[in-house]
């Protein structure tokens, strides 16, 4: 670039901003392809149903989609009680400051490392309540970590109720509780359904937390308590810990990706039914 | 009227929820510290960085070499990442095709969702044996930097994206009227517009490159050891921990938990100096 | 449009409506002050219209007497409403808001079925018998002269139903809960001349049954529905009550300058 040929310089930026653009899009294509690619020929039908053998270097995955399954059933089965008392009682109950402490320590729990959430889950779930290595404590790890995603989604939903249905239901002197069951909740409903999804995606492509939390055991889980290997662990365990296990690894991330483009399109399509509700009532 | 005992009732129960919710955070840092506890009383604070190495089986506990491995990867990152994200936000913005545009942002959405494992495990089947062929043995700050700076674009391009996308159009109509032409907009208009964006960009794609964990430890090499080169492998912090968390014992364990201590305190640290409440919902 | 018909269920009230006197009221929100030193009293069973222009605290002020300004933190009201003899501050929430129903200037119902959103309030207020609920529907809807042109689909939404239709829909749904006094907050403003009409129409037919205070910016509605008027005016960034009296009076014979120059435009 020339600094006294404007024309010039803006030619050159184009084509800088274009190559840029250009280049971060061939290199994730290059990831996804990949992934695809060397994933697609390990993924078939039996990969999906068999249990891993030879520590994962044959055989298939359905223990761990169980477990995986099975932690992410803890961690939404706690969080969402949890999340949507606190989403609620922060909108609907509390609309003055005093209560900015928990959404200060909501904030501050959202940007905590995962891997904090692993100490503190060996520490609290594993250790002091004696849950060892298991499903349950690797869920309940997770439920700690999704719970600020999960109330910012549900706060955002119940704020975004028209103003004129508290007000109406204001004026008829109904109670917060009926106001709220009848009217506001299931007037939020889609924006609960993204913080779910949202909470999903992130609990599902999780590792750090679970590494001493859930642990590594690739066996069929026959209760909560036994330790259960989950999606992503299985990917590091293969790639870090097993020659050869890179083409299983592949297949076991093919499937996760897969997870989570199903999830992603959820999204968008609650948000979108989200907005679209709104506008009909506006 | 049993109603109104009802609605009581209902709320001291959703008040326990929230506080239970507001808690967790202080439940984390109670743990950290009380695990923490055994190393602090034990060990002076110096010892940390005047230890001869990190032998934790030897009482020596040196986290210099971590400390510098964190640092240098995160920096690296962000250095990469923070110039790439904002030119493709630039692009999404002002250069590309509405359609494309569209389809661009729909991928870098996508791409801030990909689990870091597997952003870890093509870094360590493609990335590192193309390090490998410059300079062996592959697994380096290098790989460590150049997949950290990959997973934390997205961030950064969406961040600057939506500050972008919330910039008047009259600034590009009195741009116009100058006869000024995109770039000399982009530049001399609209990035300085968006400075408190660009920050919040660099803080949070700061903070998630300090604390991420996976990637880095399958592509770093986790040797301990001050990096002479960015060829040479090293170990951060986070591949630390997960590292030895399985079979660390006593002050082990309790200088493990030490380090994740720091690490929350400067993450909590980024977030809270990037204010991030000041746009959450209010009541 | 069928011209409503009043069945004689709704006529007959359990109580006579109540005055309400207002004392020394004022409304600030935050530093902003509303209205500041209103004293009035208001008939029994009559329609007051509260007349003047926009943000002279109207609204505010109706917000007041069924303590609905509360919705709103920074709101911080001094002064008295007595029902009657009864300080509403003594009254709790829910049987004063029952007492004091309230229309608003957007018709705002519920995004449920026609038949909840009558339904859901009675409901609320401990009325669980369906053949009663049913019958309470049908006469309140017969009353605003919905009922035949809904009657074969309560169960459709009632965001389906036109403007007109939401609003006499939103005061069945007030009238359903047997209030004494109804607040209106300009009710036919969002409406077209037709549907206008019919709940004006409505609205005299429950003179005598309802205290009624109307907020409107309609001046010929205001004289042809009211027993007396309310004028608020802006003084010093403060909306003030400026005259109260018989409607006949303000408009035909204003005692203040400001009166006299505002409804001088109500012909116009």
């Amino acid at each position: 670039m020339v600094r006294r040929h404007p024309a010039g310089k803006e030619q050159g930026a184009t084509l800088m901003v274009w190559l840029v653009a250009l280049g971060i899009t061939a290199v994730f294509l290059w990831l996804l392809s990949d992934v695809i690619w060397q994933g697609g020929q390990a993924v078939n039908g039996a990969f999906l149903t068999q249990a891993p053998a030879k520590a994962g270097l044959e055989g298939g995955i359905a223990p761990i989609l169980v477990s995986t399954g099975l932690v992410l059933g803890v961690c939404i089965g706690v969080s969402l009680p949890l999340g949507l008392g606190t989403a609620v009682f922060l909108t609907e109950f509390s609309p003055q400051r005093s209560h900015r402490v928990i959404r200060l320590s909501l904030d501050i729990l959202a940007g905590v490392p995962s891997i904090v959430f692993g100490l503190f889950g060996n520490a609290f779930f594993s250790r002091v309540l004696g849950l060892g290595f298991s499903i349950l404590s690797g869920g309940l790890t997770l439920a700690c970590m999704v719970l600020p995603i999960l109330i910012r989604s549900i706060q955002v939903g119940l704020v975004n109720v028209p103003r004129e249905y508290r007000q109406a239901a204001a004026a008829l002197g109904l109670s917060r509780l009926g106001t709220l069951k009848t009217l506001i909740l299931p007037a939020a409903l889609p924006g609960i359904a993204v913080g779910i999804l949202l909470g999903i995606g992130r609990a599902i492509a999780e590792t750090a937390a679970l590494i001493f939390t859930s642990g590594y055991v690739d066996r069929m889980p026959t209760s909560l308590l036994d330790s259960g290997r989950v999606l992503s662990i299985h990917i590091f365990d293969l790639a870090m810990n097993i020659p050869g296990g890179e083409q299983n690894a592949y297949g076991t991330a093919l499937v996760l990706v897969i997870l989570l483009i199903v999830i992603n399109t959820l999204v968008s399509w609650f948000a979108e039914r989200f907005r679209q509700s709104k506008l009909q009532i506006l | 009227m049993s109603r109104f005992k009802n609605e009581a009732t209902w709320r001291v129960l959703l008040r326990i929820l929230a506080l239970c919710s507001g808690a967790i955070l202080l439940l984390i840092l109670g743990f950290l510290v009380w695990e923490t506890l055994p190393i602090l009383r034990t060990v002076s604070l110096d010892r940390f960085w005047r230890d001869p190495g990190w032998h934790p089986s030897e009482q020596a506990y040196n986290l210099t070499p971590m400390v510098i491995g964190t640092l240098g990867v995160t920096v690296g990152a962000v250095l990469v990442a923070t110039p790439l994200g904002l030119l493709s936000a630039v692009f999404c913005q002002y250069y590309a095709p509405a359609g494309v545009a569209q389809l661009y942002r729909r991928l870098i959405e996508l791409l801030a969702g990909i689990p870091s494992v597997v952003y870890g495990l093509w870094g360590l089947v493609v990335l590192v044996p193309l390090i490998a062929k410059v300079q062996p043995p592959g697994s380096s700050l290098l790989a460590g930097i150049l997949i950290l700076a990959l997973m934390i674009l997205p961030t950064i391009a969406l961040v600057i994206d939506a500050s972008l996308a919330s910039l008047p159009p009259s600034y590009w109509r009195g741009s116009a009227a100058l006869g000024l032409g995109t770039w000399a907009t982009v530049q001399g208009v609209c990035l300085p517009a968006i400075r408190s964006g660009l920050l919040t960009a660099v803080m949070l794609a700061t903070a998630r490159a300090l604390g991420e964990t996976m990637a880095v430890l399958m592509v770093c090499g986790n040797v301990v050891q001050v990096p002479d080169s960015i060829f040479a492998p090293v170990r951060t912090l986070t591949a630390n921990i997960a590292l030895e968390m399985a079979y660390a014992l006593d002050l082990h364990r309790s200088a493990l938990f030490a380090s994740g201590l720091v690490l929350m305190l400067v993450v909590t640290g980024l977030v809270v100096v990037t204010d991030p409440w000041t746009d959450a919902p209010e009541g | 449009m069928t011209s409503p018909t009043l069945s004689p269920q709704s006529l007959t009230t359990d109580h006579q409506p109540p005055s309400i006197w207002v004392k020394q009221l004022s409304l600030r929100y935050g530093r902003k002050v509303s209205f500041a030193n209103v004293d009035a009293q208001f008939r029994a069973g009559q329609i007051t219209a509260l007349i003047g222009p926009s943000g002279c605290g109207k609204t505010s002020f109706l917000s007041c007497l069924n303590r609905l300004h509360e919705l709103t933190p920074t709101a911080q009201l001094a002064g008295q409403v007595y029902l009657n003899d009864c300080d509403t501050e003594t009254i709790p929430l829910t049987p004063l808001r029952r007492q004091v129903g309230m229309l608003f200037q957007k018709p705002n119902p519920f995004p449920l079925s026609i038949y909840r959103n009558l339904a859901f309030p009675l409901k609320e207020h401990g009325i669980c018998d369906r053949t009663h609920i049913h019958h309470i529907i049908e006469t309140t809807l017969t009353d605003v002269g919905l009922w035949a042109e809904v009657k074969d689909r309560l169960k459709a939404p009632a965001l389906s139903l036109s403007g007109g239709q939401q609003q006499r829909l939103c005061l069945a749904r007030a009238l359903a809960l047997k209030p004494q006094v109804l607040l209106m907050d300009e009710p036919c403003s969002a409406l077209d001349p037709l549907s206008s009409e019919v709940i004006e129409d409505l609205i005299l037919r429950l003179k005598g049954i309802y205290t009624i205070l109307i907020v409107t910016h309609n001046l010929g509605q205001a004289s042809r529905i009211a027993d007396d008027v309310a004028f608020f005016w802006v003084q010093h960034d403060v909306g003030q009550l400026i005259e109260f009296g018989p409607a006949k009076e303000i408009f035909a014979n204003p005692q203040d300058p400001l009166t006299a120059a505002y409804t001088s435009g109500r012909r116009g």
